[in-house]
């Protein structure tokens, strides 16, 4: 290396980090553009699937063994476990409903 | 025992829990040592080998390992952030903690060596998980809100006289929390390595035409690969909401 070529001054950055920046910030925003609903539709779609049946199961589940309990502590068999299906389904519905509509405002899965 | 012997075979033979070192009762309890505890400590060991080695250059400009670091801590550190606000920042080694514990259990159960175990796809130890998180966010809630935080089953707006209806169906819905969480996380583990075990079993069964079949776990394998990875997100993101809850109740 000879004295008069113009090595690079340590304390500034090399003339192409400037447009490094611009550059980053477009593909930034081409991947946010490409990351739309269409990629990754199907395990993204399964999982969210599979999350609805399991609120709407655990929730039955729930309900079902409040009831259950109940009728056998009161004695009421089979009223209580009948309202509290019921009302597990009812509230099993509204966890599903509650997460697609996060799911829908956030876009991940 | 004879019931582990029974086992043997079969695709769902990985999911035995096997003694390896007997230990005496604690209290009654049932403490021996078993293949689950024992990736339960691999999956420490090597969360902790990872952060350690991840770390300790401490580049500006970071690395393969320290970039994988920085990313695992930035998804936690944003979906904090996104679902509970600056409030949530006191909880973040928490959630931390278990979105790595979870990855990891689930990464190295695809670890495809005999012997391998999926830590994550026995329903007890996610409910053991989920139900810590439900206490403890309601101890948080109450504590925070005292009796305040009551009115999270009671959501603004609602006629009266329809709370005799609504509020039940709010708590069965709380209820769930702890049983959804922990069902969703063992259920995907359970199906994905029973789907695998399958058939890679058909493989074998069919000879010159196995090609099919391993085709197909080689595609299963990579799916799992991601459910691995988002089931654990899911996990932390969930624990996140229900942190939100007891924190901002309804304001949100």
């Amino acid at each position: 290396m000879t004295d008069d070529e113009p090595s690079q001054p340590p304390d500034k950055p090399p003339r192409d980090l400037g447009d490094f920046g611009d550059r980053l910030r477009r593909a930034q925003g081409e991947r946010e553009q490409s990351q739309g609903p269409a990629s990754g539709v199907n395990s993204r779609g399964m999982g969210m699937a599979f999350r609805m049946a399991t609120e709407l199961v655990a929730a039955l589940l729930v309900g079902g063994g409040i009831g259950w309990f109940l009728d056998r502590w009161l004695e009421t068999r089979p009223w209580l476990l009948l309202v509290f299906l019921a009302l597990g389904m009812a509230a099993g519905t509204l966890n599903a409903f509650r997460e697609a509509k996060r799911m829908e405002g956030s876009g991940d899965g | 025992m004879e019931h582990e012997e029974a086992a043997h075979e079969g695709p769902l033979a990985q999911f035995t829990i096997k003694r390896l070192i007997d230990l005496p009762d604690i209290f009654g309890i049932d403490a021996d040592f078993t293949n689950s505890a024992l990736f339960m400590l691999i999956s420490v060991v090597a969360i902790t080998w990872f952060l350690m080695a991840a770390t300790r250059g401490g580049n500006l400009v970071p690395g393969r390992l320290q970039s994988l670091a920085e990313a695992s801590y930035g998804l936690i550190a944003s979906a904090l952030r996104d679902n509970v606000g600056p409030e949530g920042k006191k909880y973040f080694p928490f959630i931390f903690s278990l979105f790595m514990f979870i990855l990891f259990a689930n990464f190295i159960g695809l670890i495809p060596v005999p012997g391998s175990f999926t830590v994550t796809s026995h329903i007890i130890v996610t409910f053991a998980l989920a139900f810590f998180i439900f206490i403890a966010v309601t101890i948080i809630g109450l504590w925070r809100h005292k009796l305040h935080f009551f009115s999270l089953f009671l959501p603004a707006g609602v006629p009266i006289y329809l709370a005799p209806l609504l509020v039940p169906i709010e708590i069965i819905g709380y209820l769930t929390r702890p049983i959804s969480l922990s069902v969703r996380l063992a259920a995907n583990m359970l199906a994905g390595h029973t789907m695998l075990e399958v058939f890679a079993g058909f493989i074998i069964a069919l000879g010159i035409f196995g090609f099919a079949p391993f085709i197909f776990v080689v595609a299963i394998y990579g799916l799992e690969v991601i459910v691995a990875f988002l089931q654990a997100y899911v996990f932390a993101v969930l624990t996140c909401l229900y942190l939100s809850d007891a924190i901002n109740l309804h304001k949100h």
